[in-house]
């Protein structure tokens, strides 16, 4: 958000530059303090991160709601997959792939259910959801996408003979990437476009009038919002080395809807919150049963609607505006 | 031939659960303008109760019954609960509350019940009738379904309360100075869609055998269904939930094969949304400015 610089500025009295410096300092860091599973756990909170966000620009910022974006991920995922090990190409060639064809689909899904409004979106990206690991699993496809068992890929090296493990790799690159992103959406959302696309939201008949072609700007949004998520699921591709149809169910969707919330809906900072939320909490409360994770969440999903609507990033919002007081 | 008529009669009895489900749909979206995403966990909880009821040695139909009015009430205390505090929150509160009903439900499910996929009795003779064209259960579910159309249409349309339901949901302000009670007539709409969703959920796990996740399928098809007939119209939404049972049994043998069955419920949504976004008999909705 726009305004929460000036805040902190007012709050701790540095240079906006100064918290940015601390800021990506603190990002770094676990690299050289944190054991290698903790790291693969912060690499997987950064990717759930960048997909929640996408998640955030359409349902968040643009008001249509998707439960289906569990679908762009694994698209993008089976992209990164396929490219590397039936196609021997680089790691880093698969994330620009992954956001074009992922960014297709969410067009070609968004075109019909966009135009009418309401609930239709929900209804189609929730179908989709729901049919994406039959359709993996589709044997037309099998030579491809590997069927049930999926496919294996390996983690880059280090590249430039860096003296870092894969997992310090990964984790660095993966930051490096959502840094990049979430910077760039920042500036789409402050931008006359990101106006716009709130302007929808609040008041769609209002925008119309003002000579906004709504279908087409939601079914863009869409598009953008779907390209991003995809290029979380390949980065998961690569840091996981895996996919399977099975771990894109309907669940993932439900996972990323759930993060979006509890981390702030259209917050730019809300879905790093959201990230470390759907990777730590699930850990956690596994401990007490299998199924202990799925009702938490939907008792933490629901207290949250209730309690506080602006999720976490609201919270913080509203602690640093009482502390200026 | 015989083959395909076979198809047609199997695709009309799980055509008439999906119309079930679909009725159950459409009756909370006319009064709320809410897709209630949680319609199909709802119903499989109901039915792993009728299960324990049988099982604990209660004749059929009277755990049926008793099944049918425990997710009435239950129904009706999500309502009071969950949605009354929130009537004039956003629409992705509500699509929040739905998505949090379904992890509560379905994982309390697994929870309470295992996992386990489990057999469930039918009521009905079990094997071939007429001549192998049908089995018992097809038979007898597709009356048990049409018995429940049957009688919903005629609460609608020949009682009081029926009555006073379609005028709140048509008109929540006019309702309110002529005497209904709105809030209550939107309870009681949550009970009977729990309730004819425990129906369905009986009716259908026979043949699709009962685990946590059972209804997932059922309630895409019901989605279809009542996009199909039309969201914001009951009869419709019967006729379209029919008609994607057959449509699906009919492509299932002779076109894509059972694996992408899912597939075809998606490939329908987005053909209606594209071609015909009313459905066959809704109405087009114009917003006054």
């Amino acid at each position: 958000m726009a305004s929460e610089t000036p805040l902190l500025k007012r709050l701790l009295g540095v240079d906006q530059r100064v918290f940015w410096a601390l800021g990506l300092v603190l990002l770094v860091a676990p690299v050289f303090t944190v054991e290698s599973y903790r790291l693969f756990q912060l690499t997987l909170a950064a990717i759930y991160a960048i997909a929640i966000l996408g998640l955030n620009i359409i349902t968040g910022y643009n008001g249509q709601i998707s439960l289906g974006h569990g679908a762009f991920y694994a698209v993008g995922a089976y992209v990164a997959a396929i490219m590397m090990d039936k196609m021997g190409l680089p790691y880093w060639s698969t994330l620009p792939a992954a956001a074009v064809i992922c960014g297709l689909v969410g067009f070609g899904i968004g075109f019909p259910a966009l135009r009418l409004g309401g609930l239709y979106l929900a209804l189609t990206t929730f179908s989709l959801a729901v049919a994406v690991p039959q359709l993996l699993k589709y044997k037309g496809i099998e030579q491809w996408t590997g069927g049930v068992q999926g496919v294996l890929v390996f983690k880059p090296d280090a590249p430039f003979g860096l003296p870092l493990s894969s997992d310090q790799y990964m984790y660095l690159f993966t930051l490096a990437m959502a840094v990049l992103v979430f910077v760039l959406v920042r500036n789409l959302m402050a931008s006359r476009i990101g106006r716009a696309i709130m302007a929808i939201r609040d008041h769609g008949l209002a925008a119309e009038a003002m000579g906004m072609d709504i279908a087409r700007l939601k079914t863009n949004t869409f598009a953008v919002s779907a390209m991003i998520t995809g290029l979380a699921g390949a980065l998961s591709a690569i840091a996981v080395e895996f996919v399977s149809p099975d771990s894109f169910s309907v669940n993932l969707s439900i996972t990323l809807f759930v993060g979006m919330v509890v981390g702030g809906v259209a917050s730019i900072i809300g879905p790093v919150f959201g990230g470390l939320f759907v990777v730590f909490v699930p850990n956690l409360a596994e401990e007490i049963s299998k199924a202990a994770p799925g009702v938490i969440y939907g008792f933490i999903l629901i207290l949250f609607l209730f309690v506080l609507p602006g999720g976490v990033a609201g919270l913080l919002r509203r602690l640093v505006a009482r502390l200026l007081r | 031939m015989n083959g395909f008529i076979h198809q047609v009669i199997a695709g009309i009895a799980t055509g008439g659960i999906y119309a079930s489900v679909a009725l159950a749909l459409v009756m909370i979206y006319q009064a709320t303008h809410h897709v209630n995403f949680a319609q199909g966990e709802m119903a499989t909880f109901s039915t792993y109760i009728a299960l324990t009821l049988v099982q604990a040695g209660l004749p059929f139909w009277v755990a049926f019954f008793a099944t049918v009015g425990v997710s009435f009430c239950l129904g009706v205390l999500i309502e009071r609960v969950l949605m009354r505090p929130m009537a004039h929150a956003t629409v992705l509160t509500h699509v929040g509350l739905f998505i949090g009903l379904v992890l509560v439900v379905s994982n309390l499910t697994g929870w309470v019940f295992d996992y386990t996929v489990k057999p469930f009795p039918t009521p009905f003779h079990d094997g071939p009738l007429l001549g192998g064209l049908v089995t018992g259960h097809e038979l007898g579910s597709t009356a048990v379904t049409l018995v429940v159309l049957g009688l919903v249409y005629v609460f609608f349309r020949y009682t009081r309360l029926g009555l006073a339901m379609r005028a709140a949901a048509y008109n929540p302000a006019s309702a309110r100075l002529v005497g209904v009670r709105v809030g209550w007539m939107l309870a009681l709409g949550w009970g009977l869609a729990a309730g004819i969703g425990a129906i369905a959920g009986i009716m259908v796990a026979p043949v699709v055998f009962l685990e946590p996740n059972m209804m997932l399928g059922i309630l895409l098809y019901a989605f279809a269904g009542a996009l199909l007939g039309g969201i914001d119209n009951p009869g419709g939404a019967v006729v379209g939930g029919f008609a994607v049972g057959v449509i699906e049994n009919l492509g299932g043998t002779y076109i894509v094969g059972t694996e992408l069955k899912l597939t075809m419920a998606l490939v329908i949504i987005i053909g209606v949304l594209l071609v015909k976004p009313a459905g066959l008999f809704g109405r087009v909705v114009l917003s006054r400015v």
